[in-house]
């Protein structure tokens, strides 16, 4: 091991004793993923709280080397609830130059590098763009550097077993498991077990696979030299007790959706077309079709919204899910929805940009869109979920909604919690109040467009009901037999009535509590989604610091919570944080003539913690 | 909203609602209207198991007449509402009714994967080759030279032939009626109805106010018997007043060319028979156009394929095979940890 530490060229890392966080980062198909993902997951069985950042290009395999073709995962975890991936990460592990090029400058100072030398040869260092070997010309200065020619090692572990050069370099990421494990202090029998499992006892690659991980795991020890790299072990987190899983948004969402179904007491059909990063919602589901649900890979997104849509109309719950551009193309059907009144869960995994944008990067641009984004006056509920595991409860809530109120809801998750993972206290069904559906059987006295009294949804009735034959449809119809009309008082009762019955929903949703700080003060910071976990820490390192701040988190972004506006203005200032250039800040204006103030961010990455607390600095004095 | 106690034997009465129809005077959706009626309740149909589900124009306010289940969707995308129907009830049974600009133009994809993938569902596409409801512009089947608002100096756009697209998206049921047939074309519904899969109808239709008489060529009473050819299974393919004319297949040029049975040394052995699994063939007779040869009309194509919902339903039954799945066992699966 060659260790250029040298404290004198940079600061002493500034991590706290509690956590810390890691980054690998290699080429696409280095393996960086299932490494994190590994990692990870002997984390969480360690008792540690994680957060974890998948960080990918679209390329699935983009040309080796290039600073384009970089995949990075990212984990925060430690000793204490952790509650983001980390503003910084205190340790870079890169697998070549491009890797390096692209990450180094997010490095804490005073981090360590752990770099693979044997990919840094002159053309690999032209290819990822830098103009000299970075290894020596300065710009890893502030880091603590740590050379390992992991290819090497993973060459010679690989050697006895006979596999091809190629399937002993791809045992790099397994190598480096090896060797963070150890550093970590985590036990390397559960990946053995599961690599023994996966390749079988005598598979060569299997064998090397095994082979490396130990290696890696030896090379820790043997190279404990400087007492730099000494393992470092972070006690289990005081957890609330319970049983604890990880899981990534789109697992939770996935299984939020069934179990939603199951508490209505109805089948589901899932129709989606692919797109990045919703397309896992259908992956998994299309896995677990006992559970009543039939998923329909559909031709386009008009198609997929369509189909749900038909289901709904059939009597089951019509489910889509898909991302901006995908919603986009959505959006009339959600309007067929809305007039015919249909229930229909519509997921809205937010990706970076217009048009195509930046489809593995994440953002929330997506709120005018689910609330305002179709023709005419057309209201739908949208619910936004604030990390993986609340996708669950989101996901049942969004059904409760449709369900009651005969009517499309939009979920709006985001790329970061679709593929990140965090630790779950596992929730038990029976927990759950059941919300059964009751279709109408009952001709006598129906009405196609009569309504509940108090939620103002219409019946449901199922094709295949003797004595309920109705026709829906698009155009506008009769308040109450559902027979077009194009009568003018008509019109504006039925708009009128599609509003009132959305608005309504305000009285059905819990009212708006801090999930930090007073109800009153000098400044309330206002997020939604995925933001949850920056906003929270940065409000509460801010009040241990002694500034007057609370931190509210809007999970009903229509309709709003009722005590909402008062609630607001309770505070001297209002600061909405949010990845977009200010959506909810102009909702918020709309709906309460609110003078707030924007922290706006729109680079495709995560909200930092620090940006949060600069923030409150600027907007509130301890 | 129609509350009825069915007698033993509906009528087609029985089927129709209490709504008016509002489609022109004199327009050809009215005897189809009537055909659909007549056919259920021929049938025996039962209104609360079937469901019509149309697109956008003037054929699509059809559901509203129906007295069944009807969803009245928007433009193009009847046949996706229509497989979201079929995939969560295969049991109904479903009717899509559309019309040239409808299922050709803005709902052309989901025409071809509604066929492609054979979901059981009775297609009725009327082509009047021009948009009604619009007010009157060209449509993916006027042809050439076709004046309208929004092609005053004619229209260039190569036109589709629907049976054709039917075929070429791999339809395993494709026929073609005329509207004023009612007879012949209750008997393509029957047909369609007793078809497992996607059946494809395209009806002739005539618009009277934008495009009338357009096919008069062949589709008018006076011209019928010598420029129409009902094709039927297992029969040569025979018509004209004197029922002496033929379709007879030139190998040569492996073309179909009209023979006169009874000059120059033709028999009746020289007529081709219909054999309506034979796609080739289909693709020929569909293709055939007046002046130079009779509209071909009746079953062109007929060879079942399993259809696209019960495929889904039978992958359904095995993942379900060993019962319902237990949330708290799939969320407590793989690698869980406690904290006490």
């Amino acid at each position: 091991m060659n260790l250029q530490s040298n404290p004198s060229r940079g600061d002493a890392p500034s991590q706290d004793q509690q956590s810390v966080v890691v980054r690998f980062a290699g080429d696409s198909g280095d393996g960086v993923q299932l490494l994190g993902s590994q990692f990870s997951q002997e984390t969480a069985l360690a008792g540690n709280s994680l957060a974890t950042f998948p960080d990918f290009p679209a390329e699935i395999r983009a040309p080796t080397g290039t600073t384009y073709g970089v995949s990075a995962f990212q984990i925060n975890f430690g000793s204490r609830i952790i509650k983001t991936a980390g503003d910084q990460p205190d340790v870079l592990v890169v697998f070549n130059p491009a890797a390096l090029k692209v990450n180094h400058k997010q490095l804490r100072r005073g981090g360590i590098v752990i770099l693979d030398s044997g990919t840094f040869k002159e053309k690999e260092i032209k290819r990822a763009e830098w103009d000299s070997d970075p290894r020596t010309n300065g710009v890893l200065a502030d880091f603590r550097v740590i050379e390992i020619d992991i290819s090497k090692q993973a060459l010679e572990c690989a050697k006895p077993f006979g596999v091809s050069q190629k399937e002993a370099l791809r045992t790099k990421n397994i190598w480096m498991l090896g060797l963070v494990s150890w550093m970590y202090d985590h036990n390397i029998q559960p990946i053995m077990d599961s690599l023994n499992k996966k390749f079988g006892a005598e598979d060569p690659v299997g064998l090397a696979n095994v082979a490396a991980l130990k290696a890696g795991h030896a090379y820790g020890e043997i190279h404990e030299v400087s007492g730099e790299l000494s393992p470092r072990t972070f006690p289990a987190v005081k957890h609330e007790p319970g049983t604890y899983r990880l899981i990534s948004g789109a697992e939770a969402l996935a299984w939020g959706l069934l179990a939603g179904a199951k508490l209505a007491d109805l089948e589901a059909v899932l129709a989606s077309y692919p797109i990045t990063p919703s397309s896992p919602i259908l992956h998994i589901l299309a896995r677990l079709r006992q559970f009543g649900i039939t998923t329909f890979q559909a031709e386009d997104e008009i198609a997929a919204c369509c189909a749900a849509l038909g289901a709904s109309f059939a009597g089951k719950l019509g489910i889509t899910a898909s991302s901006g551009p995908g919603i986009a193309l959505k959006t009339e059907a959600i309007g067929l929805g809305i007039s015919t009144e249909l229930p229909l869960v519509i997921v809205n995994t937010q990706r970076a940009g217009p048009s195509t944008g930046m489809p593995t990067k994440t953002e929330q641009s997506d709120l005018y869109l689910a609330v305002w984004g179709r023709n005419a006056d057309a209201p739908i509920p949208v619910v936004a979920s604030r990390s993986p595991g609340d996708c669950f409860d989101v996901a049942i809530e969004a059904v409760r909604l449709a369900t009651k109120y005969m009517t499309p809801v939009m979920i709006l998750s985001d790329g970061y919690i679709a593929n990140a993972a965090e630790p779950w206290r596992i929730p038990t069904m029976s927990d759950y109040t059941p919300f059964k559906v009751n279709f109408r059987t009952d001709p006598e006295g129906y009405q196609v467009f009569m309504r509940d009294a108090k939620t103002l949804a219409r019946p449901w009735v199922k094709p295949g009901t003797p004595g309920m034959m109705h026709r829906i449809g698009g155009i506008e119809k009769d308040s109450l037999s559902g027979n077009i009309s194009y009568a003018d008082a008509n019109h504006q009762k039925m708009t009128d009535t599609r509003a009132a019955k959305i608005n309504n929903i305000a009285d059905d949703i819990p009212a708006q509590v801090p999930e930090i700080g007073n109800t009153k003060g000098k400044l309330a910071v206002v997020g939604w989604g995925s933001t949850y976990g920056p906003i929270n820490r940065a409000v509460a390192n801010m009040r241990d610091q002694g500034f007057d701040a609370a931190h509210i988190h809007i999970r009903h972004i229509w309709p709003l919570p009722r005590n909402l506006e008062a609630l607001l203005k309770s505070y001297d200032k209002v600061v909405v944080a949010e990845m977009n250039n200010g959506q909810m800040l102009t909702l918020l204006k709309s709906q309460y003539l609110l003078d707030a103030k924007g922290l706006l961010k729109v680079s495709g990455q995560p909200l930092k913690i620090e940006e949060v607390e600069n923030a409150i600095r600027t907007h509130c004095s301890a | 909203m129609n509350i009825q106690t069915p007698p033993d034997k509906l009528t087609a009465k029985d089927f129709a609602t209490d709504q008016e129809v509002r489609w022109c005077p004199g327009c050809g959706d009215y005897a189809i209207l009537k055909a659909v009626q007549v056919t259920l309740a021929n049938m025996g149909a039962k209104p609360e198991n079937t469901v019509f589900v149309s697109g956008i124009g003037c054929s699509s306010r059809f559901p509203y007449y129906m007295a069944t289940y009807g969803f009245h969707t928007i433009h193009g995308r009847a046949p996706a509402v229509a497989t979201g129907v079929k995939l969560a009830r295969p049991e109904l049974d479903v009717w899509l009714v559309t019309g040239d600009g409808d299922a050709l133009s803005i709902g052309g994809n989901h025409l071809y994967h509604i066929l492609r993938r054979n979901v059981d569902v009775n297609i009725l596409l009327f082509n009047n080759e021009i948009y009604g409801l619009t007010k009157g512009q060209s449509s993916p089947t006027s042809r050439i030279g076709q004046k309208s608002p929004s092609t005053p100096t004619g229209s260039i756009d190569s036109p589709v032939n629907p049976c054709q697209f039917a075929l070429g998206s791999n339809a395993r049921f494709v026929a073609r009626g005329i509207d004023i047939q009612a007879k012949e074309l209750g008997e393509l519904f029957l047909r369609a109805k007793d078809h497992k899969g996607a059946s494809f109808i395209e009806i002739i239709q005539n618009c009277i106010v934008y495009n009338d008489g357009v096919f008069a060529d062949f589709a008018e009473k006076a011209v019928a018997a010598d420029m129409q050819l009902h094709v039927k299974h297992g029969q040569p393919m025979i018509w004209g007043k004197a029922k002496n004319k033929g379709l007879h297949l030139n190998t040569k040029n492996l073309s179909l060319e009209i023979v006169t049975i009874g000059e120059s040394g033709v028999t009746a052995n020289d007529v081709m028979i219909h054999d309506q699994s034979n796609k080739i063939l289909a693709m020929m007779l569909s293709g055939l156009r007046t002046p130079a040869f009779p509209e071909v009309l009746g079953v062109i194509y007929c060879d079942p394929a399993p259809s696209y919902e019960l495929q889904v339903k039978a992958q359904d039954d095995v993942s379900r095979a060993k019962g319902p799945g237990d949330l708290d066992k799939l969320m407590r699966a793989g690698k869980t940890w406690v904290v006490n």
